[in-house]
């Protein structure tokens, strides 16, 4: 997709009856939808006592997420903006129920139901303002506040976002922690541009040791630098409500050893390249004016 | 939409402070079979309004439901208990028909299943 879908147009509107079976008959995107619903589940961390629960799916769409869900268990309510996108989760049978709704109007349930809740590819789409009468700050405070309530004590919520900019993610996750939540964001593959993954994981109740965030997953394919070992820190930023969130540190590209340029000329050589011969002369330190 | 998500919806317009639960007005509705799982049964169980259980499922032609659940760890021994808390839970849906916020008379209509919560601009 070249240009963002909120960019376009609102949700309901966007995710029309053509693009909702196109989106739902993309294999690509059924297989992207199901890998980040097994990883936020995951990343849920539901007791493993094969119990089911009662959990939230935000941004529902066609149900591609519910699925995962049904997968392991637990039983799901879908929220969703669009009816064409409710409407083929129910040509697809999904077996979560499913309700018309707009997340940034509250999300309308009791207080403390809800064992867990997802999102996924959703909550960004309430930072655009869709109508004249919107105010996106009005609605993230709804959203949230409405959230928290609806969630047992103890229970998570985690979303997976594609933020437009690091001031959206801030916006977001502002908001989660003004309406009570901590928590933080986990960064799966994040040296990769294709394959990186942002999950903002939310807690209700008070940070405590149990509540400690997982750490995101790094390529182990490919060979990276020795000297990035400490990337764990760089994976996941947590914030909690003492004090401001803090920013993802960028990713600090570090001095490229010797070692580095012989594993990436080996690679080179594997993958049929013309590669000069390593001698005592590779990657030595040249002067600066070279 | 099942009578377990029902017993969990809220009316959310604002300033309305009692909008559970919603009253049902059933046109049509299904029986679909579910499967039947004790674990989850006993642990939703503490989570159920029960008298708003009871009223939904009468509504939708259901009376097997006792009226009261006054010892809850012997009812949720009993098989015969199970099977209707389980049928009324679970496996009646309510496909057409509208949900009615007791406070303020909104009705939210619900087509194929699905209830309408979107809410107009003036009650946010």
């Amino acid at each position: 997709m070249s240009s963002r879908p909120e960019f376009q147009a609102p949700p309901e509107i966007f995710y029309n009856d053509v693009e909702a079976r196109k989106y739902t008959n993309s294999s690509h995107i059924q297989d992207i939808q199901t890998k980040l619903s097994e990883r936020a589940l995951e990343l849920l961390a539901l007791p493993d006592d094969s119990i089911p629960r009662l959990l939230l799916d935000i941004g529902c769409g066609s149900g591609l997420s519910g699925e995962t869900l049904s997968e392991s268990g637990h039983h799901w309510i879908g929220l969703d903006i669009s009816q064409a996108m409710l409407d083929v989760a129910l040509d697809r049978e999904v077996e979560g129920d499913l309700v018309l709704g707009d997340m940034g109007q509250g999300i309308g349930l009791r207080t403390g139901v809800i064992d867990g809740a997802i999102s996924i590819s959703a909550v960004q789409w309430l930072c655009n303002a869709d109508k004249s009468s919107h105010e996106p700050r009005l609605r993230l405070k709804a959203f949230f506040g409405s959230l928290y309530r609806s969630l047992a004590r103890g229970a998570r919520a985690v979303f997976q976002v594609y933020p437009e900019s690091v001031a959206q993610r801030e916006l977001i996750t502002s908001f989660a922690m003004r309406a009570g939540f901590s928590g933080g964001v986990v960064v799966d593959y994040p040296h990769s541009t294709k394959r990186r993954k942002e999950f903002l994981v939310l807690t209700c109740g008070p940070p405590s040791v149990s509540t400690a965030l997982p750490t995101g997953k790094v390529e182990d394919e490919e060979s990276c630098s020795d000297a990035s070992s400490d990337d764990g820190d760089e994976r996941t930023v947590s914030i909690s409500e003492r004090h401001r969130p803090t920013k993802k540190r960028k990713l600090t590209k570090k001095v490229r050893g010797r070692q580095w340029v012989l594993q990436k000329k080996e690679q080179m050589r594997k993958k049929g390249n013309i590669v000069p011969p390593d001698t005592k002369y590779t990657a030595r330190k040249r002067k600066a004016r070279f | 939409m099942r009578l377990l998500t029902h017993n969990m919806l809220s009316c959310n317009i604002k300033g309305v402070t009692n909008g559970f639960p919603l009253r049902i007005e059933a046109e049509k509705f299904m029986e679909k079979e579910v499967d039947f799982n004790i674990d989850f049964l006993k642990s939703i169980f503490s989570k159920i309004e029960w008298t708003a259980l009871v009223e939904a499922a009468q509504s939708l032609g259901y009376n097997e439901l006792p009226e009261e659940v006054v010892d809850s760890s012997s009812m949720l021994e009993s098989s015969d208990f199970l099977k209707k808390f389980h049928h009324a839970l679970l496996e009646l849906h309510l496909e057409e028909g509208a949900l009615i916020c007791p406070e303020t008379g909104r009705r939210f209509p619900v087509s194929k299943g699905i209830p309408n919560m979107l809410l107009h601009e003036d009650e946010v």
